[in-house]
This record gives C-alpha cells, sequence and structure tokens, in this order.
C-alpha cells in the first residue's frame, strides 16, 4: 500500500469537516485510532491537558458517549438540534514522515454552530495528527484551539 | 416609581415558595446587588493566584469591579477596580504584577498597593483646592472587610456588619477538608477557572448545586447512556474514566435521601453527609501515604472519609472539598450570571489528583460538556418560563416544615428542599440597610 500524498492528506482533513457539518457523527467517530483524543485546550498555548482544564480532553469512550447521546430521546439540549459548520483555510502539512507513518496538518477553520435564534462563530486552528491503517487515514489525535479560549462561553454543543 | 424598595423585595421569599420577581426583576437584581451582595461575605479569589508582592488579580465582588493584590507586606488587599481621580479602571488584565505601585494610565495617579495616594503629577494645582480632605484624595478606595481563609479570600464590600466566623461558622468545615486533603495544608490555583455564561438568574445556579432529585432525570441523557455504553462493552475493567465522573449521575433516588443535606445558618448548607457521588472514586498510588505521613494515619483516614458533595457557601459559590474544586456564580443582571469553575492542587499530594479534578472540571463543568449543557437548557428555560403570568410563584416545599427554624444547624433526608429555604431565609435576612457602625451601640 502506498503512503498518501499531501493532497491525500488535504483532501482528508475536508471530508472530515464535511462529516461533521453533515452530521455522520458514527462515520466520523470511525475516523479515529482507539487510542486518540480530542483536546480542546482552555488556556491559550496550553501545553498539559491533564493538570489543568481543558474544555475538552476525550478518549474514545466519551466520544461515543457524545455522539450516542446527540441521538438521544432525552436529551433535552438538542431539542431542537443544533447544526455546525466549517469554513477551511488549504489545510497546511507540517509534518510528512513516511516511514514514521505520521502526518501532521494544521488547518485555520471558521466553525459555526446554530441552534434556535442563537448562532455563535468561532475562529479555531485544528492541528491533525495522522495515521495510516491498511492505506486509510486515520485520526491518531486532533486538538482544536479557540481563537478566545479565555473568554465566556454559552454551550458548544456539537464538535469544532 | 420603583415597583421594589429593599423592605418589599423581602415580601418576595415566603417560606414554601419564592416570587417569581425573584429571578426576573432588573429591580430586585440591583437591590441585590445594593444590599445583599453589600452585608455578606463574598468569595474574591484566591491566594495563589496572588502569590508575589505586586501581584493582582481582578474580578467582580457582586456587580462591584475589585482589584486583589498582594501588598509589599505581604497581605493580601482588596481594591475597588477604580481611579479615584476619574474612575478609570486601575487594572484591565485579569492578572499581573504592578510592581511596587499602581499607576492610573489616564492622568498618571498613583497609589500604593494598599490603596494609599503615592503621587499626583503636576500636584501644585492641587494646593488649596482641599483635595487632600476629599475621599477621592485619599488613594485607591478599599472594601469593608478583608478575610483570609486558609488561603480562600472573602470580602464584605459594607465598612459594617456581620463578622467573617459568625456569617460562615460550622459550614467552613467544608473548606477545612478541602484544605486539609493537601498533606502540606494548603491549595495551588491549577490554571485559568472554565468561565461559562447563563443566561439566567444567579440564584438557579446556587439552588441546584442541593437539588438531588434533578441528576437522574436532567442527566439521564449523559449519565444514562454512559452506564448503558459500558454495558453494552461488557463492563470492563478498569472502568473508562467517564464511568466514575459521570454514571453516579444515575443513582436512585434512595441514595440521595440517604446521604442527607446539612443546613447551617446564614444560608449555607451541603449534600453529601453521609457519603456523595465522589465516594466510589479509585485510589490514587502514594495519596494516602503522604497523608499518614503528615497527619499520622487515624487523622489522614478521617479527613479522607469525609466526601460531602456540594457546600454552598451563601450567597454564591460552592465547594466540592473532595475534589478541590470551587465555582463562582457571578450575577451580572436579573438573567446573566457568569460561572467560574476552579481546580486547585493540594500541595504536596500527587498530581493525578489534580488531573482527576481537572477531568471532573471539563466533563461537568464546562461550555462544551454534555452534562453542563442540560444543566443550562434547564435554566435558561426556566428563565423564559417564568415570564409566564398564569403562576407567578416558584415551589420549594419539598420536605417543608413550617415550624423550621434555619438558625439551628440540620440534618435532614437528602431530597429536602430545605437549603434553598435556608438560601431564601438568608437572603432576606441580609436584604438590609448595612448596620450602623459598632461605636453608635456603644453611645448609648
Amino acid at each position: 500500500m502506498s503512503a498518501p500524498s499531501k493532497d491525500d492528506l488535504i483532501d482528508f482533513i475536508y471530508a472530515e469537516a464535511r462529516m461533521l457539518d453533515e452530521g455522520r457523527f458514527n462515520d466520523w467517530l470511525a475516523l479515529w485510532m482507539p487510542e486518540g483524543h480530542y483536546w480542546m485546550p482552555l488556556d491559550y498555548k496550553q501545553e498539559d491537558p491533564l493538570t489543568t482544564t481543558s474544555f475538552l480532553y476525550e478518549d474514545n469512550f466519551m466520544l461515543r458517549l457524545r455522539v450516542e447521546r446527540l441521538e438521544g430521546e432525552r436529551t433535552f439540549s438538542q431539542k431542537p438540534k443544533s447544526r455546525c459548520h466549517h469554513v477551511l483555510n488549504r489545510p497546511f502539512v507540517d509534518e510528512y514522515d513516511v516511514d514514521a507513518n505520521r502526518f501532521v496538518t494544521n488547518t485555520a477553520m471558521h466553525y459555526v454552530e446554530t441552534r434556535l435564534d442563537e448562532q455563535q462563530l468561532l475562529a479555531i486552528t485544528a492541528t491533525h495528527e495522522l495515521t495510516t491503517v491498511d492505506g486509510a487515514i486515520r485520526i491518531a489525535n486532533k486538538r482544536v484551539d479557540l481563537l478566545n479560549c479565555d473568554a465566556a462561553f454559552g454551550n458548544i454543543q456539537l464538535l469544532p | 416609581m420603583p415597583a421594589y424598595t429593599v423592605e418589599t423585595a423581602r415580601d418576595l421569599v415566603q417560606g414554601h415558595q419564592v416570587h417569581r420577581d425573584i429571578y426576573t426583576s432588573e429591580e430586585v437584581y440591583r437591590l441585590e446587588m445594593k444590599y445583599l451582595f453589600r452585608n455578606t461575605w463574598v468569595f474574591v479569589g484566591h491566594e495563589s493566584q496572588t502569590p508575589n508582592k505586586g501581584d493582582y488579580f481582578t474580578t467582580q465582588v457582586g456587580d462591584q469591579p475589585v482589584i486583589q493584590v498582594r501588598h509589599s507586606d505581604g497581605e493580601i488587599y482588596v481594591l475597588y477596580n477604580r481611579c479615584p481621580h476619574k474612575g478609570t479602571k486601575i487594572a484591565i488584565d485579569r492578572q499581573g504584577n504592578t510592581g511596587k505601585f499602581f499607576r492610573c494610565p489616564y492622568h498618571a495617579w498613583s497609589f500604593k498597593t494598599n490603596g494609599c495616594l503615592l503621587a499626583i503629577p503636576l500636584k501644585k494645582g492641587y494646593q488649596d483646592t482641599s483635595l487632600s480632605e476629599t475621599e477621592n484624595g485619599q488613594g485607591m478606595k478599599s472594601v469593608g472587610a478583608v478575610k483570609n481563609y486558609r488561603g480562600f479570600i472573602f470580602a464584605r464590600l459594607a465598612e459594617n456588619g456581620i463578622g467573617f466566623e459568625d456569617f460562615f461558622g460550622d459550614s467552613l468545615s467544608s473548606i477545612d477538608n478541602m484544605v486539609d486533603r493537601s498533606p502540606e495544608g494548603r491549595m495551588q490555583v491549577a490554571g485559568p477557572p472554565l468561565r461559562y455564561m447563563h443566561q439566567c438568574n444567579w440564584k438557579m445556579l446556587v439552588e441546584n448545586q442541593t437539588d438531588t432529585c434533578h441528576p437522574m432525570v436532567a442527566h439521564e441523557s449523559s449519565a444514562g447512556t454512559a452506564v448503558r455504553l459500558w454495558e453494552e462493552m461488557g463492563n470492563p475493567e478498569p472502568r473508562p474514566a467517564a464511568m466514575q465522573i459521570i454514571a453516579p449521575f444515575m443513582s436512585a433516588y434512595e441514595f440521595f435521601e440517604d446521604i442527607g443535606i446539612r443546613t447551617w445558618p446564614n444560608g449555607h448548607g451541603h449534600t453529601g453527609v453521609k457519603g456523595s457521588i465522589h465516594s466510589d472514586y479509585d485510589a490514587i498510588p502514594g495519596y494516602f501515604e503522604a497523608m499518614k505521613e503528615a497527619y499520622g494515619e487515624e487523622r489522614a483516614k478521617a479527613i479522607l472519609d469525609e466526601n460531602r458533595h456540594n457546600t454552598v457557601y451563601f450567597p454564591n459559590i460552592m465547594v466540592k472539598a473532595p475534589l478541590g474544586q470551587l465555582r463562582n456564580f457571578i450575577p451580572l443582571g436579573a438573567n446573566k450570571c457568569l460561572v467560574e469553575s476552579y481546580v486547585y492542587h493540594p500541595v504536596g499530594a500527587p498530581k493525578e489528583l489534580t488531573a482527576r479534578s481537572a477531568m471532573y472540571n471539563r466533563m461537568i463543568n464546562a461550555p462544551t460538556s454534555i452534562v453542563g449543557h442540560d444543566d443550562l437548557e434547564m435554566y435558561e428555560r426556566a428563565q423564559e418560563g417564568l415570564m409566564t403570568d398564569g403562576l407567578e410563584w416558584v415551589n420549594i416545599q419539598r420536605l417543608y416544615d413550617p415550624d423550621e427554624d434555619f438558625d439551628e444547624e440540620a440534618v435532614e433526608n437528602g431530597t429536602t428542599e430545605r437549603q434553598m429555604r435556608n438560601q431564601f431565609h438568608a437572603w432576606a435576612k441580609f436584604m438590609h440597610e448595612e448596620p450602623a457602625p459598632a461605636q453608635a451601640e456603644a453611645a448609648e
């Protein structure tokens, strides 16, 4: 199996965002390595996800729980459901290491989430650590930095 | 033509019910800021946020902008955050170090870090103007009183009023238990707080801290789903982290009835008298050994066996002693409340303990939390629902006893709404004019 090209990696990032925007969350879960973490730091340029608070530092169980809950009969904060929308800059491929099967992209995005009469816009930078399994690109880890991480927020219910 | 004065506002509280205007009226909110948040002891910050001389931290006491600052004598002062000249806020950063003095960025009036006026440029312009006889000529104004209790800084805005120990009484045992969980007896703030904005009245959040009949209902979507997912996986051990933190929210009514609620005078109280949802966490290697080394085995066990759930310090904070957490419910309007959720590291304890607290904080208290989402949904629906004119009273009658005496400590069935009634009793008690100075009594 040949290694992914830089274009393959970039296409993957776009396809992932489209899955989230179209609400195909189970497809999205299948993109993850089982040991991966989705990290959204609270502090600007935070280095430690464990001993200070983050917005999110979710393992596979928490991500599954989050996705499962969105479909629940008694998920009151999702009645009605939220919708989201990502607008991406072309991702940078910052690391491209075929021998280590490790690829890192950096993507600036505008993330919009809406429910009822409210809509919020977040400027974010997503850092994806990618790898391949049997030729398919997978997410080893994902970090999402909010430009205004120190602001107070109401509910952010979907996945920026 | 105000609808409410401080006297008539007190009529909004009856024993078993409160009028909805207590949540929805901007006028009542302004009266709360003017009286309740002036007469009571309100949380400011933790001393570890300002460890060195000149370190400062800006926050609010009620609606009042204040600065917590470490003065050159090592003591912590709490000053109103405004220049006595034209009102410019002296400090805008959330935290920093100002050196030996504050300097107003507008006209360069400068002040010692205890607030005293240091210098004014071109001071001869004030010769023969009697500036030094005015209050403004003295410097930045201090709040009425400050207390550093085991590292936690509280302020009373009013010059005169109830003393710190009289106000909190035995409720301080929860802060004691939190700090005692550090083998060195002190806490260290662990990073910035989560900041979560709620479009609802601040009191809804404070009431919810001892509302034990909502977790299994409002949080079924998160905690119930967690339990189901784990079962579908075949109940693997060790449990996923989320199972320790979130699943106990699905505990049955009987569990919450049995753990009990304790109330203290002046609106303070806690859930989890006999254990709580925090009792069943995995042991962290090395922690008990460190505690035993510091306190001896018997005392260490006693400290760690006390697993209180939420302790409300009236008016507007909650402490989780077993997790080293504090939530500050900052009222920004009748229908707006900023919640800041802090984690503290018990100094001398393994860092894994703090990691668990940080995990709890992000799983439960974050704007991205699947548990917090449903709480906020309930509060904001209530804030909107209370606008209906069909019913004007909010019911807080569960296990109500018309003869209950809030001046006595009590331990009751853990599903009682007594603590909510206790808070409103204290609310009415402190919605009064500031008491006269002590000298007035002495002169009689």
